[in-house]
C-alpha cells in the first residue's frame, strides 16, 4: 500500500455537537482509529466545512476520508470527492436519532458514536479509491433481436436517440404478429371500433432510416463479450454470417399462441370451424381482400353465428396449461365480434367469458360492443363439439347457474389462447434426455450467448424471462441485454410499444455507462469492480457458478475470468468465495472485516451487549435511516454495517463478530424467491443458502443458534425494524452474554 | 292464434330482440356487464319474492329464457326506490326496465295472476278510473278479499282495531261503502281514458305487428 493519509472530520451540525461529546470523539479517532489528522466543524457539509477537507486534500496530502456525520445515504453531493476513499460514520440517522435525549442515555450514545469512529477510521484504512473498470468497450450500436412492433418500436426510438442500430429480423418481413392482424384494438378516441394496425407505417420508417441496418432471415449465431463491446454473429438464410460489434442488446423476440391442438376438448385441431385468434385474423384478412364476409372455412359458407371462448388453455390451475392471464384477449375477442358485427349486424356473436378483462379504456370498447349487439354470456365453455359444419359449444352459465347450458349451430368457434414467450433455452433446466418414443421438441435458442451460465437470458416464472418487476422492469439478470415486449409479460401492442421505447432508453444508458467503466444500475455509475487475486484461487468454482448476472466465466485453466462491464458490484462472488481472493476496491472481506474488529466490546460485567447488523445498502439500511428521520428508537447496543446485498455477505465476518464477543448478529436482507425483492434478485437467496450452514459454525463454536439472526427486510419496515431490533436485543439479554468476551 | 305465440313466432330465438323492440327501455339490457351492483342495491333484499335478481334476469333474457323471464313474478317486485338506477356504473335504468319486461308480460296475458303486485294495480286503476277518485275503503277491502271469501273475512277481522281507530278519527267514512266521492266531469274523465286506451293500443299493436 503505498502512502496513505488518513483524515477524519467530525460534523458538530444537525445537533450532532449537543448530542454528542465531539472533542471526545476526535480523541477516539487519533488515538484509537490512528488518523494523522481530526478535526471537527461545526457544519461540515457547508461549503466552509467541505473546503476545509479540500484544502487538505490538497495540501496536506490527504488521501483518505472519514466522515462522522449523516448517513451516507444523506449529502452526497457535498462529501463527493471521486478521487479519494471516503468512509462515512452514521452520527445522526444511526446514533442520535435513534436514542433518547436524556441523562441516562447520554453515556451509550456516546459510546455509540466512538464505536462508529472507530469503525469508519478501520474501514477507510482497507479501502483504496475506485478507479473504475479498465476493460471497456465504446461501442454504441444497439442490437435488437426480433422486428415485430417491440423490436421496431426500439429501434425507431433508439435511432432517434442518436445511437446506430442492428435489428435481426427471424423471418423474411418485418411486423411480427400485428402484420398478421386485419386490424387492432382502437388507442384513441374513441375507442369505438377496430383501427388500423399501423405496422405498414412502422416497417417503412425503420427500412427508410439510415441509422437502423436491418438483417431479414437472420438468426442470432453467437454473442460474445460484454456491454459496449458485445461482438455478435448474425447468420442469414444464405449461410454467410456478419460479424457486429455492439453495445447493449434489446431482445424482444416476442411470443407464440398457445397451441390449440392442446386443447381437443374445446374443439382444437378437430374441426377446420374452430379457430384461435390468429385463425380469425386470416379469415377477415381473406374476407376484406374478397367481399367482406367472413367464411366458413370448412365449407365456404358465410358465417351466420360465431362463438369466442375466452380464456381457452389460460388461467388453468390443474397446471395443464397456461396458470396465467395473457391480459389482451378479451379486447381483441371483443374486436374480432366487432369484425361479425360491423359487416352485418345479423351476425350472432356470443363471447363466453369468466371475468371480462379490458382494463383502460378497453371499458369503453367493450361498452361500444354491447351496443353493437355482440352478446356477453359468463360463463365456462366445457366442451366444443364439432358436428358436421357446425359445433355446439357446451357450458356452464355462470349467473344463472346453469351446469348444461349451450349453444348449437355455431358456424365459427374462436379459442382465445393466449401468449407463450418465446424465451429461448430455460439454462436453469438441464437439458433431459429424450424419453424413447417421443418426439424431442428442443427450444431453439435466441442470444446464443457465450456465458458459461447458458446461452440465454434466464426466466423467471412461466418462461417469460427474468425483469426486475418491483424496480427495474427491463432488467434481466444479464448487463446490458433487455428484454421487452410479450417475451417478459403478456401484453399487447400499446404495451409493447411502452416497453420498447423503456427499454432502448434502459439499453443506451448500459452502453454508456460501461463505456466509461462503471456499473449499470442498480449501483449505477460504480467505479469499483471485482478484483480476484489468482494465486490464492483454488478454481473451486464458485463465483462463477454464484454470479447472479453470468458475469464470470471460466478460463481454460478454470480460474474465473471477471467480465466487468457485465457486473453489477453486488459481491456475490467475494461473499461465496471460500478463499476470499475476490475484493472491490471500496469493498471487501476487510473493510467489513475491520469495522468488525474495531467495536469496543466491553466486559461481561458492564451489561452492555454488543449487536452486529449486518444490513442490505439497498432496503434494510435506508429503512434504518428512516426510522431514525422518524426518531423511531432503538437499542443502542446494536452497530450497523451496511453491506451491498446480503448476497456478499462472507461467513468468515460472523465467525469473527462471534469469536470477538459480539452477543448476536442480525443480518438483514431482501425478501428470495419468486416473489424476490432483493436488487441484485438472487443476491439474497444466495446469501441464505450460505447462511442455512451457519449452525454448524455456531456448534463448533460452541454457541446458541439464537446468536445469529436472519431477517427479511423491506424498504417500508421503518417501525418493524426497531421493534425487531429490541425484540432480538431483549432476547440476547435472556441468551447470556457471549462467552467469548475478554478474550 | 294469441298475441303470445304470434310475438313468439316473429322472433323465434331471439328472445332478446323481442324485449329491445317491445319492452319500455328494453334496448338497455344488452349493456348490462353483470356486476350485481342493482342486487347489492336493493332494499328488499331479494326476499323469497324475488326469485331473479335484476342482472339475472337480464341474463335469462340475453340466454333466451322467453317462458321463465314472461312467467316470473321477480319484476313485480321492484318498489320504484331508483337505488339501482343511481348506482349502475352502466347508466341502466334498472326499474324502468323491470316496469317494462312486468307491463309486457302482463300485456301477453303470461304474467302470474295472482301476484299481489299486479293483482293491486289492476284492483287500483279499476278503482280510481271508476269515478275519477280513489275509493280507499273498497281498495283495501277488495285487496282483502284477493284470496277468497273466508281470507277476506279474517284478513278484516286482523284489522279490525284499526279500522276502527280510523273510522273514530275520522280517517275512514263507511259511507263510503255504498257510493263514494267522485270527481265533477265523470263523463270528460272517461271519455280521456278512451281516447287515451286508443292511442295505447294501436301504438302497441303496431309495434307488435312490426
Amino acid at each position: 500500500m503505498a502512502d496513505i493519509k488518513v483524515a477524519a472530520y467530525i460534523c458538530k451540525g444537525c445537533g450532532l455537537g449537543e448530542r454528542l461529546d465531539t472533542d471526545a470523539l476526535v480523541k477516539v479517532a487519533q488515538k484509537d482509529g490512528k488518523v494523522p489528522l481530526a478535526k471537527s466543524h461545526d457544519f461540515l457539509c457547508n461549503a466552509e466545512g467541505v473546503a476545509m477537507i479540500r484544502n487538505d486534500i490538497a495540501n496536506e496530502g490527504v488521501t483518505h476520508i472519514m466522515i462522522g456525520a449523516c448517513s451516507r445515504r444523506a449529502k452526497t453531493e457535498a462529501f463527493y470527492f471521486p478521487e479519494n476513499a471516503v468512509a462515512r460514520a452514521n452520527l445522526r440517522e444511526g446514533v442520535i436519532w435513534i436514542r433518547p435525549d436524556t441523562d441516562e442515555a447520554r453515556e451509550t450514545t456516546q459510546e455509540m458514536a466512538e464505536d462508529y469512529i472507530r469503525m469508519g477510521c478501520a474501514e477507510v484504512k482497507a479501502m483504496t479509491a475506485p478507479g473504475g473498470n479498465p476493460v471497456t468497450g465504446s461501442s454504441k450500436t444497439l442490437l435488437v433481436v426480433g422486428g415485430g412492433v417491440t423490436g421496431m418500436t426500439t429501434a425507431i426510438e433508439a435511432s432517434k436517440t442518436g445511437y446506430p442500430v442492428v435489428l435481426v429480423e427471424k423471418t423474411g418481413a418485418l411486423g411480427g404478429w400485428a402484420s398478421k392482424l386485419y386490424k387492432r384494438v382502437p388507442v384513441h378516441e374513441p375507442y369505438k371500433s377496430p383501427a388500423d394496425t399501423g405496422v405498414g407505417e412502422l416497417v417503412s420508417q425503420v427500412l427508410g432510416d439510415s441509422n437502423i441496418k436491418v438483417y431479414l432471415n437472420a438468426t442470432i449465431a453467437k454473442t460474445d463479450g460484454a456491454p459496449g463491446r458485445f461482438i455478435v454473429d448474425i447468420a442469414t438464410e444464405s449461410g454467410a454470417t456478419h460479424t457486429e460489434d455492439i453495445g447493449a442488446i434489446v431482445q424482444a423476440s416476442g411470443f407464440t399462441l398457445y397451441d390449440m391442438n392442446k386443447l381437443p376438448e374445446l374443439g382444437g385441431g378437430k374441426s377446420p370451424n374452430v379457430v384461435d385468434q390468429a385463425g380469425l385474423e386470416a379469415l377477415a384478412i381473406a374476407a376484406a381482400a374478397g367481399d367482406g364476409v367472413i367464411r366458413r372455412p370448412s365449407d365456404g359458407q358465410p358465417v351466420k353465428s360465431v362463438v369466442f371462448v375466452q380464456c381457452a388453455g389460460q388461467r388453468d390451475p390443474t397446471g395443464t396449461h397456461l396458470a396465467y392471464c395473457s391480459g389482451y384477449c378479451c379486447n381483441t375477442s371483443i374486436k374480432q365480434a366487432m369484425y361479425f358485427k360491423d359487416a352485418n349486424p345479423a351476425v350472432d356473436t356470443t363471447i363466453i367469458y369468466t371475468d371480462l378483462r379490458t382494463p383502460g379504456n378497453g371499458e369503453d370498447f367493450y361498452r361500444s360492443a354491447q351496443e353493437k349487439g355482440v352478446n356477453f354470456t359468463k360463463g365456462k365453455v366445457v366442451e366444443v363439439v364439432p358436428n358436421g359444419a357446425t359445433s355446439t359449444v357446451k357450458f356452464h352459465d355462470l349467473i344463472l347457474g346453469d351446469t348444461s347450458a349451450a349453444m348449437a349451430d355455431v358456424d365459427l368457434v374462436v379459442l382465445a389462447t393466449g401468449q407463450v414467450p418465446n424465451s429461448g433455452v430455460n439454462i436453469e433446466v438441464p437439458a433431459a434426455p429424450a424419453e424413447a418414443g417421443t418426439v424431442e421438441v428442443k427450444p431453439i435458442s435466441i442470444l446464443n450467448l457465450t456465458y458459461r451460465q447458458g446461452p440465454d437470458v434466464p426466466q423467471l416464472k412461466q418462461g417469460f424471462t427474468d425483469s426486475h418487476f418491483i424496480c427495474f422492469p427491463y432488467e434481466t439478470r444479464r448487463t446490458g441485454i433487455y428484454t421487452a415486449g410479450p417475451v417478459r409479460r403478456p401484453m399487447d401492442i400499446a404495451q409493447a410499444r411502452e416497453d420498447a421505447t423503456g427499454a432502448a432508453l434502459k439499453a443506451i444508458q448500459a452502453l454508456e455507462n460501461a463505456e466509461l467503466g462503471r456499473a449499470a444500475h442498480p449501483r449505477s455509475g460504480d467505479l469499483s469492480f471485482p478484483k480476484v487475486r489468482l494465486e490464492g484461487c483454488t478454481q473451486c468454482k464458485r463465483c462463477t457458478v454464484e454470479c447472479p448476472f453470468g458475469a464470470i466465466d471460466e478460463d481454460e485453466k478454470r480460474f474465473p475470468v471477471v467480465n466487468e462491464s457485465r457486473c453489477r458490484r453486488c459481491g456475490t462472488c467475494m461473499g461465496a468465495c471460500p478463499v476470499r481472493v475476490i475484493s472491490f476496491e471500496n469493498y471487501s472481506i476487510n473493510t467489513v472485516g475491520a469495522q468488525i474488529k474495531a467495536v469496543d466490546i466491553p466486559d461481561e460485567f458492564a451489561e452492555k451487549p454488543r449487536i452486529l447488523i449486518l444490513a442490505c445498502e439497498n432496503d434494510a439500511y435506508p429503512a434504518l435511516d428512516m426510522a431514525g428521520m422518524n426518531r423511531i428508537e432503538y437499542s443502542a447496543y446494536v452497530r450497523t454495517i451496511p453491506i451491498r446485498c446480503l448476497g456478499s455477505l462472507n461467513t468468515i465476518w460472523i465467525t469473527d463478530a462471534l469469536n470477538a464477543g459480539y452477543d448476536g448478529v442480525m443480518l438483514m436482507g431482501c425478501k428470495s424467491g419468486d416473489e424476490y425483492q432483493c436488487h441484485f434478485v438472487k443476491g439474497s437467496e444466495l446469501g441464505r443458502t450460505r447462511l442455512s450452514k451457519i449452525d454448524d459454525t455456531l456448534k463448533t463454536l460452541n454457541l446458541e443458534s439464537e446468536r445469529v439472526r436472519d431477517l427479511e427486510v423491506a424498504i417500508t419496515d421503518i417501525k418493524r425494524l426497531p421493534e425487531m431490533i429490541n425484540k432480538y436485543a431483549a432476547e440476547l439479554v435472556a441468551v447470556g452474554p457471549s462467552p467469548f468476551k475478554g478474550f | 292464434m294469441s298475441a303470445n305465440t304470434a310475438v313468439a313466432e316473429k322472433y323465434r330465438n331471439n328472445f332478446l330482440k323481442e324485449i329491445e323492440e317491445q319492452v319500455e327501455m328494453g334496448d338497455w339490457v344488452k349493456m348490462c356487464m353483470q356486476c350485481g351492483v342493482c342486487s347489492g342495491s336493493c332494499p328488499t333484499n331479494f326476499q323469497s319474492a324475488w326469485e331473479h335478481p335484476p342482472q339475472e334476469l337480464f341474463m335469462m333474457i340475453r340466454a333466451g329464457k322467453r317462458e321463465e323471464v314472461l312467467t316470473s313474478s321477480s319484476m313485480w317486485n321492484c318498489t320504484s326506490c331508483y337505488n339501482c338506477i343511481v348506482r349502475c356504473p352502466r347508466k341502466l335504468p334498472i326499474t324502468h326496465i323491470m316496469h317494462g319486461i312486468a307491463e309486457y308480460a302482463h300485456r301477453l296475458g303470461m304474467a302470474p295472476k295472482m301476484q299481489p303486485t299486479r293483482f293491486f294495480s289492476g284492483l287500483f286503476w279499476k278503482n280510481c278510473t271508476n269515478t275519477g277518485r280513489v275509493n280507499e275503503l273498497k281498495l283495501s277491502m277488495g285487496l282483502y278479499f284477493k284470496d277468497g271469501f273466508v281470507q277476506g273475512i279474517k284478513n278484516g277481522m286482523a284489522m279490525q282495531a284499526v279500522a276502527l281507530g280510523l273510522v273514530k278519527a275520522k280517517r275512514l267514512n263507511v259511507m263510503e261503502l255504498f257510493s263514494g266521492h267522485k270527481c265533477k266531469d265523470q263523463k270528460g274523465i272517461q271519455a280521456m281514458l278512451k281516447k287515451a286506451y286508443e292511442i295505447e293500443r294501436s301504438r302497441k299493436a303496431a309495434k307488435m305487428a312490426g
